[in-house]
């Protein structure tokens, strides 16, 4: 392979590991048998892939919302991703040998490699993004995955629920990406990830305040910490990834990411460094008190993570980044360590683990090397790096707070010691912890990887990891403090192991509960919202519609009703008084009209009687009747005249 | 002519179907896939040829397949038919999910030749909707597709079916008459006196007259709030989806509510410009209600299929939300342009997705006559492939990225931020309860020990609603109980899960909510509507053993495409962002002037 073919290296670093995850999904459990090698594998290639992408330093991007100023699917590796890159693939690679040993046979097993490994492409993805659209794609598809992973024995009450949990607790913060991505448009015009920094004005606090909330969920800071503990449910494998290099890791990693935005507001790198560093302290207390070992774990991943939000906050990204690399190491190691316990003993309480590092002396001593390193006993990792990421650190009470939290590291890595190492009960058989040589194998590998990190520190490396992760020299923690901090850790971890019975009352307090932290993230407040706007929605929208509705049908009863009385009476009232009116005129038609012809008729037939009384038939009395008229007509003519 | 053989061809077969009684089923089933298939098949071969051009481009030009037929010369209506950017993706969707449906529809038993015909006939109506580019001709297609909806809730659903049809038909043919009005307001306000829809777009009627702008904007807008639906008119949704057959809840959700969202791109943003402009705030704040409110009122529900349907109104909200900003003249056109391409976007997604669930939730019904959460439980291990389907339409529906919904949501927000800070941020958090809810079904569905529900064989209950409310539930509020083993199985889940400190949704089941006075689950089991003159269970039989059969042949090749595509326009969603974005820009240009 030459460099010209960096940018199909590193779409195939994000593809191999998804598509051969999805093939997995889809091929359900007729690919159990198969799946284990194919992870394998797959991880194997995925890991040569980064470390040639870790080389070439490649870049490539696949359209994806053509009408945005970058708003295509980029991917480039730079120092920091290249790093990251090799971390991740690495560790997921172990986590996922270690599984194939771990996982029972019956289980789903490619159910549960397809999601392992489209997990793993998801913060593969998440640590090569440059633009919003590719790293919310990637961001958001790992805490799905967290969530099918966490629930991955769903039959089980409980674990889907733990799964959503950490899904909407992850995904609460994701909101402030999708607000982050919006005001990066409106600032900046583009969704690149590097012009965060440059936006104007208010926009830029937005930006700000919208990363830091979506990391600090994703990194389970405060006040989001809680889900970390739900999170426990899941496989151990899957706590092994998602608590060292993945998911917890992701707003670590974002926040070392936009850290030239984080200083540019000022107040957000202030409010990271106080988050990551309450948080370690807070978190440190919480993994004091608890008495199982897994719940103990998570707190301390919070806890070890807040160093690399601390390191973002105050601009020590070199350090932070070290501190991130070796921590997934340690996790790692740690909880396979656990997984191995909790697969052979049947148990992760502490009560139960007593003596559990002699059963199996190889898995033991590794455990012991990985608790030290967490402790911060030099000349182990996190020893240095942990001082390292807190080393730009101006104000004193912000040191005072990181320092005791890293006090608080060798308390809680100091619980675990003095339980594991204590002498096995005696009518107990030692040889009870058979373990696969695989996994003993990833157990040192990871373990060895966590002691031997520590070269970080070296002046010399120090300064070319900084050259190369955040382009230039970076405040390096003094001699006098290291030599401090690794007093501090070396006496605590004594204390602790030497009396270990002063941390009891620890469990008494509301420590052992998470300090109350997952009160902050329960539902039945918005379940009482949706509660009372379902109420509304029935008993008053749903009701005025039906009110309405009736109204109307009451008002086409009240028009039945006119109709009946007014209209209707109206038309029978007129037709009544059309007959009754008939009635008289056919009344004054008998009684006037026809009487008044009747006797019109009478009169005329009387007048016709005393008309013929003069018509007798004798000639004589014509005579006289004519004489006597024409003597009337003279007498008057002579009287006229 | 191609699209108007598109447009006519499904009812041409209804009629075809529908004289030939002989016919049987197998053959009904068959000849109505082939339709649908054939349909879509010119659509994709429409789709091929069409050039989306580029900038700006559709509404008053670049209308592709264009047909004009004089047909009322008097008031200047006509048979004018076309596409665009806006109406392809659409027309597209309608055809893929007729053809989902009619997949779906394969075993269908109760008077297959009418179900086909009714289907085809609102295919007809829906797509003819979307290619109208005459006032009238939108409006009779829109009014007789409530007409199809209306027969297919009456004659095939179950529950309260004709009641719910019967607000279904009533609510959505007022808000139709307001849309009449304005149209008529249109035509009368306009210089050229025409229902030409290209013609008014171009030359904006009423631009002289604010007042009357305003109202017939409302008029416009309550006709087409109803349909989409939007807060507060949305109350005839979760009833008429309750009650109708899962493949006329697929159509309903999947392609009825976007003739409402699509009036208002087509009709009241370039034709009211002005309007649009004054009263975009509006639009916003009824987006950003309607996407809480809907994602809230689903997060309380008890019962699926209200649930998805109350999802609705939260995702068309993220639709109106778009095309207010579009109005929001002061913010920056590329902003607008954005919410404006995701809210095209989030009409086909919406389309995929919740269409998808609710066949889902037909496998439901058919497995065991209801929807009822405390019903059903640990079903992932009897039926794996409804569980994967469910899952993966699940976490589309609720805006996980790689599916077609984040494309759609990501463009609302981004835009919206820009434009409208305020709604925006409030918004965005909708994708939080949607997840929350989403998730919350699945654990109770799928997860935890089996609870399968029986169908039910109890006494006929009697489903004449008509003495109660006008439109509400029966006074009959006592919630059916689950056989009484299975339900204690259920209820140790729920209090296993609240022990672990996680979700407890137990706090939301049986009892803890007062949630009586709307418990379909009590009518669900009615009589068989009298008109199918099925036989009913005698009481005395005794229920079957519970089982659950996976998805069958047809269940899969129904649903897995609508699935599909969704994530296939959610990681490439370049081929469907060319075709909507000129439309957008130029939809955003015409609200400008």
């Amino acid at each position: 392979m030459s460099p010209a073919s960096g940018p199909a290296t590193l779409a195939a670093l994000v593809l191999v590991p998804a598509v051969v995850g999805v093939v997995l999904l889809v091929t359900g459990r007729r690919a159990d048998r198969l799946a284990g090698p194919l992870a394998v594998a797959t991880a194997l290639a995925t890991l040569t892939l980064a470390a040639g992408v870790a080389v070439w330093r490649p870049q490539a991007q696949a359209p994806f919302l053509p009408g945005v100023t970058g708003g295509e699917l980029a991917l480039a590796v730079d120092g920091l991703s290249a790093v990251l890159v090799v971390t991740v693939a690495a560790v997921a690679a172990a986590v996922v040998v270690f599984a194939t040993a771990d996982l029972p046979r019956t289980d789903a097993r490619a159910r549960f490699f397809g999601y392992l490994l489209l997990f793993t492409a998801a913060m593969l993805a998440t640590v090569t993004a440059t633009t919003i659209p590719a790293l919310l794609l990637s961001w958001e598809i790992m805490g799905a995955t967290s969530y099918a992973l966490i629930g991955f024995q769903w039959a089980t009450p409980g674990k889907a629920a733990a799964g959503t949990t950490a899904f909407l607790t992850t995904r609460l913060g994701d909101l402030g990406l999708y607000i982050a991505a919006g005001a990066s448009f409106a600032g900046t015009g583009s969704l690149e990830l590097s012009g965060l920094a440059t936006a104007d004005g208010g926009w830029r606090d937005v930006a700000a305040a919208g990363v830091l909330v979506a990391a600090l969920g994703k990194s389970a800071q405060l006040p989001f910490s809680a889900w970390l503990s739900a999170a426990m449910q899941g496989p151990s494998a899957v706590s092994a990834l998602l608590h060292s290099a993945t998911m917890v890791a992701a707003g670590g990693y974002l926040l070392l990411r936009v850290q030239p935005l984080l200083e540019a507001t000022g107040w957000a790198a202030t409010t990271a460094a106080w988050a990551g560093a309450l948080t370690a302290l807070v978190l440190g207390l919480v993994a004091a008190a608890q008495v199982d070992l897994k719940q103990l774990l998570a707190a301390s991943t919070g806890a070890q993570i807040g160093f690399v939000v601390l390191g973002a906050g105050v601009g020590s990204v070199a350090g932070g980044t070290a501190q991130w690399v070796a921590h997934a190491a340690v996790k790692a190691a740690l909880f396979v360590v656990a997984g191995v316990w909790l697969t052979a003993l049947g148990t992760k309480k502490l009560t139960g683990l007593r003596g559990a590092a002699r059963r199996n002396r190889g898995i033991g001593a590794a455990a012991t090397v990985a608790a030290l390193a967490l402790a911060g006993v030099p000349p182990l990792s996190l020893w240095v790096t942990k001082d390292w990421a807190m080393a730009g650190t101006g104000s004193t009470a912000l040191r005072l707070v990181a320092l005791s939290a890293a006090a608080l590291s060798a308390v809680y890595a100091g619980r675990v010691l003095a339980v594991v190492l204590a002498p096995l009960p005696t009518d107990e058989a030692r040889a009870a912890g058979r373990v696969p040589p695989v996994t003993t194998t990833v157990a040192w590998t990871l373990t060895l990887a966590a002691a031997g990190l520590a070269v970080l520190g070296l002046p010399a490396v120090a300064g070319r990891f900084a050259g190369v992760v955040a382009g230039g020299a970076q405040e390096a923690p003094g001699l006098g403090e290291l030599a401090a901090s690794g007093v501090i850790a070396v006496v605590v971890l004594a204390v602790v192991l030497v009396r270990p019975q002063l941390l009891a009352p620890l469990r008494r307090t509301p420590l052992l509960s998470w300090a109350g932290l997952p009160l902050l993230l329960t539902p039945r407040p918005w379940l009482a919202v949706a509660r009372a706007a379902d109420a509304v929605d029935a008993r008053v929208i749903d009701r005025g519609v039906d009110g309405a509705a009736a109204s109307v049908v009451r008002l086409a009863r009240a028009v039945r009703r006119t109709d009946e009385t007014v209209i209707d009476g109206a038309v029978d009232a007129v037709a009544t008084a059309t007959a009754r009116s008939a009635d008289v005129l056919w009344r004054i038609d008998g009684a006037v009209v026809d009487a008044a012809v009747h006797r019109l008729a009478r009169s005329l037939r009387r007048l016709g009687g005393v008309m013929r009384r003069p018509q007798t038939g004798q000639l004589h009395q014509y005579y006289a009747q004519t004489l006597s008229g024409l003597g009337l007509l003279l007498a008057l003519l002579l009287l006229v005249r | 002519m191609l699209l108007t053989v598109v447009v006519l061809l499904p009812v041409v077969v209804a009629a075809v179907l529908m004289m030939l009684p002989r016919l049987s089923q197998r053959a009904v089933a068959w000849s109505w896939v082939a339709a649908a298939a054939v349909d879509l098949a010119l659509v994709i071969w429409m789709w091929i040829g069409f050039d989306p051009g580029r900038g700006t481009s559709g509404v008053v030009d670049g209308l592709a397949y264009d047909t004009k037929v004089r047909w009322i010369p008097t008031v200047d209506a006509a048979y004018h038919v076309g596409v665009d950017g806006l109406s392809l993706p659409l027309i597209a969707l309608t055809s893929l999910l007729f053809l989902a449906v009619a997949i779906w529809s394969q075993r269908e038993q109760d008077r297959p030749r009418r179900f086909a015909a009714v289907f085809l006939f609102l295919q007809t109506t829906c797509l003819g909707t979307f290619a109208a580019l005459d006032l009238i001709l939108f409006f009779v297609f829109f009014d007789l597709s409530i007409v199809g909806m209306y027969f297919v809730i009456a004659g095939w659903g179950h529950g309260n079916n004709r009641r719910s049809a019967l607000k279904f038909f009533l609510y959505t043919f007022v808000g139709s008459l307001a849309l009449l009005l304005g149209f008529i307001g249109l035509f009368l306000g306009g210089e050229e006196r025409t229902f030409d829809m290209v013609r008014l777009a171009a030359r904006p009627p009423l631009d002289d007259s604010p007042l009357l702008c305003g109202l017939v904007l409302l008029a416009i807008g309550i006709g087409l709030a109803v349909k989409t639906p939007l807060f507060p008119f949305h109350t005839w949704l979760p009833d008429a989806h309750t009650d109708a057959p899962a493949a006329g809840s697929a159509i309903l959700a999947g392609v009825l509510l976007k003739l409402g969202t699509y009036g208002f791109v087509r009709i009241a943003m370039p034709m009211l410009p002005a309007a649009w402009q004054r009263w975009a705030m509006v639009a916003v704040v009824v987006g950003v209600v309607s996407v809480l409110w809907g994602a809230f009122v689903a997060l309380a529900q008890r019962d699926a299929k209200r649930m998805i349907a109350y999802t609705s109104v939260n995702h068309m909200g993220y639709v109106i939300l778009g095309l207010g900003v579009a109005g929001l003249v002061g913010a920056d056109p590329e902003a607008r342009t954005i919410a404006t391409v995701g809210a095209l976007v989030q009409m086909v997604s919406h389309g995929l997705l919740t269409g998808a669930l609710f066949l889902l939730t037909g496998v439901l019904w058919s497995r065991g006559g209801t929807y009822d959460f405390s019903r059903w439980g640990g079903l992932a291990r009897p039926a794996p492939l409804f569980a994967a389907a469910l899952a993966v339409a699940v976490f589309g529906s609720l805006g996980l990225p790689g599916f077609s919904s984040f494309i759609a949501e990501f463009q609302v927000f981004t835009g919206t931020i820009q434009a409208a800070p305020v709604a925006g941020v409030i918004a965005v958090t909708g994708i939080l309860v949607t997840a929350g809810l989403f998730l919350l079904a699945v654990q109770r569905l799928l997860t935890g020990p089996p609870l399968l529900a029986v169908p039910d064989a109890g006494p006929v209950t009697d489903d004449d609603g008509s003495t109660g409310s006008e439109f509400g539930v029966t006074a009959d509020t006592a919630p059916r109980r689950a056989p009484a083993a299975a339900h204690a199985g259920h209820g140790a889940m729920d209090h296993g899960a609240m022990d672990h400190g996680a979700m407890d949704h137990g706090a939301m089941d049986h009892g803890a909510m007062d949630h009586g006075a709307m418990d379909h689950g009590a009518m669900d089991h009615g009589a068989p509507d009298d008109a199918d003159a099925q036989t009913t269970t005698p009481t005395t039989t005794t229920p079957p053993p519970p089982s659950f059969p996976d998805l069958r042949m047809h269940e899969i090749a129904s649903i897995v495409p609508l699935l599909v595509l969704s994530v296939v326009i959610g990681l490439a969603p370049v081929f469907l962002l060319d075709v909507i974005a000129p439309a957008a820009a130029a939809v955003v240009e015409l609200v400008s002037r």
